[in-house]
């Protein structure tokens, strides 16, 4: 305890790292990453991100969270292209579906625990895949095709990739951010307690239900951020994105890259979307990668990628002292 | 059946077993490679395919459920999710995803006529042993020394280990046989569906929601459910077609808001 008290940096080593990072990305596509990579793997670290703020912080593992990223990612596309919305118009008629899509099902989910709810959430999200499968204006196995980009407010054109390259970092920046400071605020202490215990954080007065309703909502509306800008960056909605295995590409995502970590879920997606990317001529072999990933995770490698790093950084402190 | 499989599995061992789907199509597979390559018909295969399958469930649970008995549930899930996986894909590279035929025995072409409905042979046969294998393991479950060993066990397995039996052998036996379950319905179905990597995946999920209607974890739940959910997707597919996929989920919805824990649920 002889130690000085250090004086806390202005900015601490986090947000020094984590601008750097920003900055890395921003300029991706100029050191020669193909930029359209680099999006599918920022909407699916998004994704990764919203899912993560579900389990990693109120333990509660949806496996339906594909119906937040596809019934938005539905909305937004038939948003710009039949009714003309402006892509920041029809985003936010994405997320905003999503976000009552999540409210309607939270309320009928969050009552069950467990095994109960990731079940109950996946049947639920495949009524949404038969629902998109068979309703006339989302054509059916083809999708809706060639959705038009649009000027952002009238002002950016977004066919312009580094633009729309861009607007998909700030809002993937933004989500990242938002979700960091709901899980450092008092409402993240709180379903972290949830997490724990979640008897005692009922005996210590708190709503429990409520806490977990909000988050599920919220986890639902941001799932459906990356949904709504996944299909105006890749100008299709599709079946995909509803169906049950993208709910569990998002649970290996998150447990790869480290659940209950913020940043664990952004590596996991990258290193998916990466596999899939560069794998693609493997065709359904990475179908079995993925799937053997998955069984080594679990039994091998449960706290994820960041999770071991912080732990082996925990170990090395700890072995230094 | 397939249902039932899950139950027992789910019921008695608390896995979710998510490559139940796989192991379906493990016995439909199983059905087709011994009818291809080793010229045996329909009957061997109905003894044979369930064995193996079976076996293969038992060393899937040695050597991996085994390993995450004391953590989260949910880490089973995750697992027999991989697991389904790799089966799936594997299956898929090799065969393609298109369906093949599986012949139908000869003994059970035709049908009767019932005046409203034309009933295949076939489907009567199946109709027939689904029950007769329900109504065992209920009663194997339900009546028997050791279906309550079996319950004791999941209730408190330190107490029943203490007074000598060994649990861990009767858990693998127990995935074992609910996995055998599952390639004997994929045996079954082969006739009717065509064999394809991606028959168990189009079909766990529905498994999985008569199970959630029946309650979980309640073996005869999932019996009456399963055939009672099976008249009504014939129902609607007879006034309705375009809701026959979806009106399992929908029931599932209804039940599950007025009674969350399933027509036949207990309290856990």
């Amino acid at each position: 305890m002889a130690a000085p008290e250090k004086q806390p940096p202005r900015f601490s080593r986090p947000t020094i790292a984590a601008l750097v990072a920003l900055v890395a990305l921003a300029l991706a596509p100029a050191m020669g990453f193909y930029p359209v990579f680099l999006m599918k793997a920022l909407c699916l670290a998004m994704f990764a991100c919203a899912f993560n703020l579900l389990l990693g912080f109120a333990g509660l593992l949806s496996f339906g969270h594909a119906m937040f990223l596809g019934t938005a990612g539905y909305v937004s596309a038939h948003a710009a292209k039949e009714w003309g919305f402006p892509p920041e118009a029809a985003i936010l008629a994405g997320t905003a579906a999503a976000a009552a899509l999540g409210m309607l099902t939270g309320a009928l989910t969050i009552r069950r625990q467990g095994i109960y709810f990731a079940m109950i959430t996946l049947a639920l999200a495949q009524m949404a895949y038969f629902f998109f499968l068979q309703a006339p204006f989302t054509h059916g196995e083809d999708g809706i095709q060639s959705v038009p980009r649009g000027r952002l407010l009238g002002l950016l054109d977004l066919n312009n990739p580094w633009a729309m390259y861009e607007l998909v970092l700030l809002l993937f920046a933004g989500t990242f951010w938002f979700i960091h400071r709901i899980i450092h605020s008092p409402f993240g202490h709180v379903l972290k307690s949830i997490r724990e215990n979640e008897p005692r954080a009922i005996s210590l007065g708190y709503d429990v239900d409520q806490y977990k309703l909000i988050c599920f909502v919220l986890s639902a509306t941001l799932a459906g951020l990356a949904g709504a800008t996944k299909a105006i960056v890749f100008q299709l909605a599709s079946l995909t994105d509803v169906h049950w295995t993208t709910s569990g590409e998002v649970v290996l995502m998150t447990l790869l890259g480290g659940m209950g970590t913020v940043v664990g879920p952004v590596v996991g997606a990258f290193m998916i979307a990466a596999i899939e990317n560069y794998l693609a001529e493997l065709g359904q072999w990475v179908t079995v990668l993925t799937g053997a990933i998955f069984v080594v995770c679990v039994l091998a490698f449960r706290r994820g990628v960041v999770g071991e790093l912080i732990a082996w950084a925990a170990r090395r402190r700890q072995s230094r002292r | 059946m397939l249902s039932l499989g899950l139950a027992v599995i789910f019921g008695l061992l608390n896995i979710i077993n998510f490559a139940h789907g796989a192991q379906y199509m493990l016995g439909a597979f199983g059905a087709w490679m011994l009818c291809e390559h080793a010229g045996l018909g329909y009957w061997p295969s109905l003894l044979i395919v369930p064995i193996a399958v079976g076996a293969i469930g038992i060393v899937i649970q040695r050597f991996m459920l085994s390993r995450l008995a004391n953590l989260d549930h949910l880490y089973g899930l995750l697992l027999t999710f991989g697991i389904a996986l790799v089966l799936q894909g594997v299956f898929t590279n090799i065969y393609g995803s298109s369906g093949l035929p599986y012949r139908l025995p000869p003994a059970f072409i035709g049908g009767f006529n019932l005046g409203f409905m034309f009933l295949p042979r076939y489907r009567l046969w199946v109709i027939a042993m689904s029950l007769v294998v329900c109504g065992g393991t209920w009663f194997v479950i339900e009546r028997t020394k050791l279906g309550s060993y079996l319950r004791a066990a999941t209730e408190n397995p330190t107490l029943v280990q203490a007074f000598g039996i060994n649990v861990p052998a009767m858990i693998t036996l127990t995935y074992g046989f609910g996995v055998a379950l599952a390639a004997l319905a994929g045996v079954m179905a082969a006739p009717i569906y065509q064999v394809s990597p991606l028959m168990g995946a189009n079909l766990i999920i529905v498994v999985f929601a008569v199970v959630v209607i029946g309650g979980m974890g309640s073996i005869g739940g999932s019996i009456v459910t399963g055939f009672g959910l099976g008249v009504v997707e014939g129902l609607t597919k007879y006034f309705y077609a375009e809701a026959s996929n979806t009106v399992i989920f929908v029931v599932m919805v209804l039940v599950l808001l007025v009674k969350p824990r399933g027509l036949f649920g207990r309290e856990r």
